[in-house]
């Protein structure tokens, strides 16, 4: 391995038990807007983990929907409704048990099917440099017909009835 | 390669020269000489940032009619080192209820992500961080952790008038994002490219090559606007009112922590100026006279950094005298301002320049650019003229609400 794939290694590791980590301390944190600084970091990691595999406009994309939008929205959330921002009640219910053997047995599920993969433990192959513009690629996958335009029209559909429920629920009629 | 016309590369192979020379591998040689870079280059904006409390301090004396600082240093030059050594021993107060590490976070996320935007400004033809190809919205990325930070701020203090604060400037931030995307959305379409450097190249030697700002004057409009709402500066200045709410989200501060609050905004009002050049005037460009033939010498490196930073600063000076001319604005008529003007505008703007850039660009070069231009300005009327309607409708429906007898026709 050359030092470059070393590092890339040990910038994975670190990212990984960063967003992992902050993940834990998202449930486990009594304060509620510490919880959510805490998704923001979970958040930035997977954002790292994007740009070590050279998807420049989802490391973006991550950073402006999930951090600039959706953790904003929800510290606006928790400080505009919560008079006492920590969280005395129990962390754990009585279901917790069960609520840890499902998660690992999905965790375990999809350890065994990735590791089935042929492709499992390879190395990524290099984007030849200079020669593919990824957003370029990704703009014309989104709207050509034979490729992304059905899922891509239908989730702005999606978004559109979204924004008129949210106006219609917020109009106040006088 | 010669230094004259690359400078950047020329210092870069000389150093990694040297290290090889030492016996060091290329790949650590690389990552050394990177790391070099990045330090010269913030410590570069560091000292311009220096100077812009002075630039910031004598323009707004000249806009209140006052000398400004004159009294250390030719010109009172001398005046911010001794406001950063004030600052420095200044005592570093951290309230007792306040939340430590976010409180300390904050102040460094806000330098940081101003600092953060210079990686992808294009200085010179063959200088700049790095050539993101998603440039512009790395611009808007940069911003939201911005946010972050004022929210961090405001909450970490564990006071009201902080957090009031940096919940108004969060609302106008994420409020005004909209109208900023959307006008940076047209700069992307007319080159065809997110890249900054594409965007810069496509205003040079692109296909009709002239600057965007002539192409789309209106988005120039809102991207200024909506840029002045997200630096928190008046008249949008809500977040630190001063007589409603004394100072906003870094009342709590003291010392060198309030100083990044304020270095940072002076620096980001500097950055937001050096983008607006980028984005409508060209960047590093010299009016476009290097593509002339016998000026070819125009396009140096050294020129283009004088230009860009020659045009970030009148882009700062535009932001500061709309600072200090114009009074501060109520919170409902900015969200107002923002959501039922600047948002359809630049929506109805975005539908025209993309329509109109395809139709006119097989016309040549006068047509192309008089058509947009003239198709900017009429939309600029069109909605001038809705507004004044409203405003005369809404008008009439008062008095006639308050009883007062309908003036006249022609009043």
């Amino acid at each position: 391995m050359t030092a470059e794939q070393i590092i890339q290694q040990i910038l994975f590791f670190i990212s990984a038990a960063l967003t992992l980590g902050s993940a834990v301390m998202v449930v486990a944190t009594r304060k509620l807007i510490q919880a959510a600084l805490w998704l923001i970091v979970s958040l930035f990691g997977v954002a790292v983990l994007y740009a070590l595999l050279d998807a420049s406009f989802l490391v973006v994309v991550q950073v402006v929907v999930y951090i600039g939008a959706i953790a904003i929205l929800f510290i606006f959330a928790v400080m505009l409704t919560q008079r006492d921002q920590r969280d005395k009640g129990p962390q754990l219910n009585k279901s917790w048990v069960l609520a840890a053997l499902v998660g690992l047995a999905t965790f375990g599920g999809l350890t065994f099917l990735v590791s089935s993969w042929t492709g499992f433990g390879a190395a990524a192959a290099p984007i030849p440099a200079g020669t593919v513009d990824m957003v370029a690629d990704l703009g014309t996958a989104l709207v050509s017909v034979d490729q992304y335009v059905l899922p891509f029209e239908v989730a702005s559909v999606l978004l559109l009835a979204a924004l008129i429920g949210a106006i219609y629920v917020a109009y106040n009629r006088k | 390669m010669n230094f004259w016309n690359d400078p950047v590369a020329f210092i870069a192979d000389w150093l990694s020269g040297i290290f090889a020379g030492w016996g060091m591998p290329e790949f650590w040689s690389n990552l050394l000489v990177f790391a070099i870079g990045i330090f010269v280059l913030i410590a570069a904006i560091m000292v311009v940032d220096i100077f812009l409390v002075w630039i910031e301090r004598k323009v707004v004396a000249r806009f209140q009619d006052r000398l400004g600082p004159n009294r250390l240093g030719p010109y009172g030059l001398i005046q911010p080192f001794a406001d950063i050594i004030k600052l420095l021993i200044k005592e570093d107060i951290t309230p007792r209820t306040a939340d430590k590490v976010v409180y300390n976070l904050a102040p460094i996320l806000s330098m940081s992500s101003v600092l953060i935007l210079w990686a992808i400004i294009p200085l010179a033809p063959l200088a700049w961080g790095v050539d993101l190809n998603v440039g512009v919205l790395y611009l808007v990325a940069a911003g939201a952790i911005g946010a972050l930070s004022i929210i961090m701020a405001g909450w970490a203090s564990d006071n009201k008038y902080a957090l009031l604060g940096a919940f108004r400037q969060v609302a106008t931030m994420i409020s005004y994002e909209i109208p900023m995307v959307a006008a940076l959305l047209i700069p992307v379409m007319l080159a065809g490219t997110m890249s900054m450097q594409g965007i810069v190249e496509a205003q040079t030697f692109g296909e009709p090559g002239v600057w965007f700002i002539l192409v789309a004057p209106l988005a120039a409009l809102i991207f200024a606007i909506s840029s002045i709402a997200e630096l928190g500066r008046s008249p949008f200045d809500l977040n630190e009112a001063e007589s409603e709410l004394v100072s906003g989200y870094h009342i709590e501060y003291s010392g060198m922590k309030f100083g990044m609050f304020y270095a940072g905004e002076l620096l980001h009002a500097f950055t937001f100026g050096g983008f607006w050049g980028i984005l409508f005037f060209g960047g590093y460009s010299v009016f476009g006279l290097e593509t002339l033939p016998g000026l070819q010498w125009l396009s140096s490196p050294f020129i283009a950094v004088f230009m860009i930073l020659v045009k970030a600063l009148v882009g700062y000076w535009i932001i500061m005298w709309v600072k200090y001319t114009v009074p501060r604005i109520r919170i409902d008529h900015m969200l107002a301002f923002n959501w039922k003007i600047l948002v359809p505008l630049s929506f109805t703007l975005i539908m025209l320049v993309a329509v109109l850039n395809k139709l006119l660009l097989g016309y040549g070069t006068l047509v192309y650019v008089a058509g947009m231009f003239l198709a900017n300005v009429l939309l600029a009327i069109v909605t001038i003229m809705i507004l004044g309607a409203y405003a005369r409708r809404q008008r009439l429906a008062e008095e006639a609400a308050l009883q007062i007898p309908a003036r006249a026709a022609g009043d």
